[in-house]
């Protein structure tokens, strides 16, 4: 485990090996986002108080949890990177930061798009809704502080305190339903006794969390590998590969073979 | 399950069918974006290099 994980910290590995990962990744969340849609949006029965409105939930609340969890990914690879002066987790930390960003912004739009028809308003200054705005804005400051820094070290290590002095804002949005009486409904899966949602219900909602997860390491090892490549562009590892006339996958997967 | 059913959605189907749309395009902009970035790297990567070797 260590030994793997001291290959992962080398660019050069981890550059070779996520190659190899993201197509599996892709297929994993296509067939997790296929199946979750087909039972959330076709076969799960109408809510017996809101009707067919409850489906929102099936992307809402998934966007909601990976909100939550690429902030708290962000900053733990931040505080990595602060602390080990690890490269790699500067990219990832990095990499994080516009993913989290858009799924915030979702989990606000599809929160409000539900909150219309079922409590009569899109908007409301609530404690949850109130906390994930901030999120949002905390994810905003973080990639603002990145373009304002030139030198990636400094503003990694900038955005890592940031992202850690943030973080308070994670247990405030979590228990925010239980600590204040808000119009957001309270939790029905994270409750320590029985989930009060019918398996018919609940199975859609953790395919799709799961495809949501699956989907942001995707698409953070996408643009990390890109991040590195800028990054290490004075390593001899990135000269050979992109002054090999062209960077072709099979390129790619013959050099990652050692 | 009809097919009317499933777009109507019991009278929310603006509602839900906006809230996918906009999950819909959430998801292509994580693609599109470091597919886009990707490109850019590499180009600024070659022309990187070109200058360092016409030095």
């Amino acid at each position: 485990m260590w030994a793997f994980l001291h290959r992962l910290a080398s660019p050069r590995h981890f550059y070779h090996l996520t190659g190899r990962w993201i197509p599996w990744l892709g297929a994993a969340t296509a067939l997790c986002l296929a199946t979750g849609l087909y039972l959330g949006l076709w076969v799960a029965p109408p809510d017996y108080q809101q009707g067919d409105s409850f489906r929102i939930m099936y992307v809402h609340v998934p966007a909601a949890w990976l909100s939550l969890f690429v902030y708290v990914f962000m900053a733990a690879a931040g505080a990595v990177g602060l602390i080990w002066n690890m490269k790699m987790a500067d990219c990832l930390a990095v990499s994080a930061a516009p993913v989290g960003a858009s799924f915030t912004f979702l989990a606000l739009a599809t929160g409000a798009i539900w909150g219309k028809p079922m409590w009569g308003t899109w908007w409301v200054w609530d404690a949850r809704l109130t906390s994930e705005l901030i999120l949002l804005f905390l994810y905003l400051g973080y990639i603002a502080l990145q373009n304002a820094i030139e030198d990636p070290r400094t503003a990694a290590r900038a955005g890592a305190i940031l992202a850690i002095v943030g973080s308070v804002n994670i247990p405030i949005i979590h228990y925010s339903v239980e600590w204040w009486n808000t119009l957001h409904q309270g939790p029905t899966v994270t409750r320590f006794d029985k989930p009060a949602i019918h398996p018919s219900m609940l199975w859609p909602l953790l395919l799709m969390a799961l495809a949501f997860q699956l989907y942001f390491f995707t698409v953070l090892l996408m643009r990390a590998r890109s991040e590195l490549l800028w990054r290490e562009r004075r390593s001899r590892w990135v000269r050979e590969l992109l002054t090999q006339d062209d960077i072709q996958p099979s390129a790619e997967r013959e050099e990652a073979t050692p | 399950m009809t097919w009317h059913e499933f777009v109507h959605m019991g009278g929310y189907g603006a509602y839900v069918w906006s809230a996918y749309g906009l999950t819909a395009a959430v998801l292509l902009w994580n693609l599109a974006a470091p597919l886009r970035r990707r490109r850019e790297v590499l180009a600024r990567l070659r022309r990187w290099y070109e200058q360092e070797n016409g030095r």
